[in-house]
């Protein structure tokens, strides 16, 4: 039977994907240019019984995720850069009390207001450090509308498991640009459910991680009662100012991450093999570098594309081999250099690094990236 | 015989942080007849809290309980409660997390009149920072942060409460302590947002700034203020002044968030 498509807007196309991924809370608060992610989902949650709430602000919205999803929900937010910069904090909290829930970033430009209506890639640095406090992050940057679906998807998949907040940040081009998307059947894409205790409520701690680096989270009300907080906690979930338990848990939280990157990593290559010079770039602005690979080619100039999909944890290992590889890696992202920084210090000086940027409200379009490409040659 | 409260409370969490004079101990206590007499099944009640003082008490009950962060409860909570609405959820916290860094939630969550039952504990100071003042410290008292006395006006957080929308509201204080846990079943009881304020002592932090000598004479002041609602209607305005009425301020039966909710189900359902 052939699949089920339509002409959907990237926004659409994520709320549908949250759908597919069991989602049943969104709490969430308007803001351009995100806000047809609430009004798709304010529209088909309560068909399935899921529930959506507008709360009074960004902040309120993610605490609403977080309370929801303590109690078992599959828990979304959508939102825009002024808003994540409201959410950083409970962001943290998701983050140290281990709660899964999924936030997106349509991203504009910034600082503050910016450009409401115009694309920006300004905010990947604060998806990784946006929270204050040491933790890990994990951000996902589709480029099209399919990969919007299918990454909102694994979005849902990484936070349940390894209990934590996940990020997917795309452009406001992507957000709202309409692409024909091919709806997966159920079963098409894995969809991952949160694990269950295998202990009793007698015995169950909410951070026992002797059985795992990620333990189990029961549900509130689900006949476990237990303690959350955004303090150091011990592994029965209660404060402790302890040195080596506070370290502990913080290394643990990390390490869930960093120790499981071959599971989380995820990037497309084009025209890598022989490149002299690597385009590194994601979202709207990788299709411009994949034209402009294709027309450096016709002119003889051997260009390749590196598209990281998960874009923390940083590919680190990837980017470090393409710059052995390659005379000169140019980043293009729309941001006065960000992700830049990251790969020259992945890079450490083996081959040339140079940034393209743009935050007029405008994409990064192919030309610009083809005579960045020939300085570097 | 005695009360059993230690079924209550989680094993080995005590002693608690409270500071010996202060009154928030004397809520939980409350908080726990409360929820005896009201026999909520701890494993379906969640407790969840900001931060502060007042916000620690959800770590002594054996129940479902979250400490969240400051002035963040009542969203939360808010997330829990549309999320299960079979849950029993209650709030706790003190006057600043509740009014001034989480006032935005606390009116909001007044206006939804979505059933919890919230405990706010007014001690009129940021007790656990060590003494800044607070929307609800007088004006003219002494905090670590007024040094010349304090110049703002003050919220009264059952009048804001009333204005926001909340369908219950109550108040009382630390020194009328068998009416605490009355007030708050009460809540418990009603369909909708139940305010529970406590006037609350905190002698460490706001007492000896403002020349009260002992924990005797702040739970004399608070006796002394209070006047139930039934008796201050037969006082004229000057014997009011500077009286706080006391008792249920307020109760309306109107349409709860979830259960409003569950009725757009419906028609998105096509019911």
């Amino acid at each position: 039977m052939a699949k089920k498509v339509a002409l959907l807007q990237g926004n659409e196309a994520c709320a549908l994907g949250a759908l597919y991924a069991g989602c049943d809370f969104f709490g969430g608060y308007p803001i351009t240019p995100s806000t047809e992610v609430a009004e798709v989902l304010s529209n088909e949650l309560p068909k399935n019984g899921g529930k959506f709430i507008q709360m009074e602000d960004e902040i309120g919205a993610m605490a609403s995720v977080i309370g929801a999803s303590l109690t078992g929900a599959k828990a979304l937010t959508a939102t825009s850069g002024p808003g994540v910069s409201l959410k950083q904090e409970l962001i943290g909290y998701a983050c140290i009390a281990e709660t899964p829930c999924v936030i997106i970033n349509v991203m504009r430009g910034g600082p503050s207001t910016g450009m409401p209506t115009g694309p920006g890639q300004s905010d990947v640095m604060q998806a990784m450090w946006g929270t204050h406090g040491d933790h890990a992050a994990i951000a996902l940057t589709p480029a099209s509308c399919q990969e919007i679906f299918e990454e909102t998807v694994r979005a849902f998949n990484l936070a349940e498991k390894y209990r934590m907040p996940v990020q997917v940040l795309y452009d406001e081009i992507v957000g709202h640009m309409r692409e024909r998307i091919e709806f997966p059947e159920p079963g098409d894409l894995e969809v991952v459910d949160r694990e269950a205790p295998s202990v009793s409520p007698e015995e169950y701690k909410p951070y026992d991680s002797t059985k795992g680096q990620i333990p189990p989270l029961a549900a509130f009300g689900s006949g476990y009662k237990f303690h959350v907080t955004g303090l150091n906690k011990a592994a029965d979930g209660f404060p402790t100012t302890k040195a080596e338990l506070v370290d502990a848990e913080e290394r643990r939280q990390i390490a869930k991450v960093m120790d499981n990157i071959a599971d989380i990593e995820s990037y497309e290559e084009y025209l890598i093999d022989d490149a002299d010079v690597v385009i590194w770039a994601f979202g709207s602005t990788s299709r411009s570098a994949r034209y402009a690979v294709n027309e450096l080619r016709k002119e003889g100039i051997k260009a390749g594309l590196f598209r990281p999909i998960t874009l923390w944890p940083f590919p680190a290992k990837r980017t470090a081999e393409l710059a052995e590889q390659c005379k000169g890696i140019v980043v293009a992202e729309m941001n006065l250099g960000q992700m830049v920084y990251e790969v020259e210090r992945v890079a450490q000086g083996k081959c040339v690094v140079v940034h393209e940027g743009r935050v007029d409200g405008e994409p990064i379009n192919p030309g610009q990236i083809m005579n960045k490409v020939k300085e570097v040659i | 015989m005695a009360y059993d409260y230690e079924k209550s409370i989680r094993p080995g969490k005590l002693p608690h942080i409270w500071c010996p004079g202060c009154g928030h101990g004397i809520v939980m206590k409350g908080l726990i007849r409360a929820m005896d007499a009201c026999e909520l099944d701890r494993k379906n009640t969640a407790i969840v809290s900001g931060i502060g003082c007042a916000s620690r008490l959800p770590g002594y009950l054996d129940c479902c309980t979250l400490h969240t962060a400051h002035g963040r409860a009542a969203a939360f909570a808010t997330g829990v409660k549309m999320s299960k609405p079979d849950m029993n959820v209650i709030v706790c916290g003190g006057d600043g997390d509740g009014t001034a860094i989480g006032g935005n939630h606390f009116i909001h969550a007044c206006r939804r009149n979505i059933d919890m039952t919230y405990i706010i504990m007014n001690n009129f100071i940021y007790g656990m920072t060590g003494g800044q003042f607070s929307p609800c410290t007088p004006t003219g008292d002494k905090a670590s942060t007024t040094p010349y006395g304090n110049p703002d006006p003050i919220f009264d957080i059952s009048k804001l409460a009333i204005g926001a929308g909340a369908t219950f509201v109550a108040r009382t204080t630390a020194f009328h302590a068998t009416q605490i846990d009355k007030l708050i079943a009460e809540g418990i009881k009603h369909k909708g947002m139940a305010i529970i304020e406590v006037l609350d002592d905190c002698p460490t932090t706001y007492g000896r700034r403002n020349k009260f000598r002992s924990v005797t004479d702040m739970m004399k002041r608070l006796k002394d203020i209070a006047v139930p609602v039934a008796a201050a209607s037969k006082m004229t305005a000057e014997q009011l002044e500077g009286k706080v009425l006391t008792g249920v301020l307020y109760k309306e039966e109107l349409p709860e968030y979830t259960a409003q909710y569950a009725d757009v189900i419906k028609k998105a359902q096509g019911a």
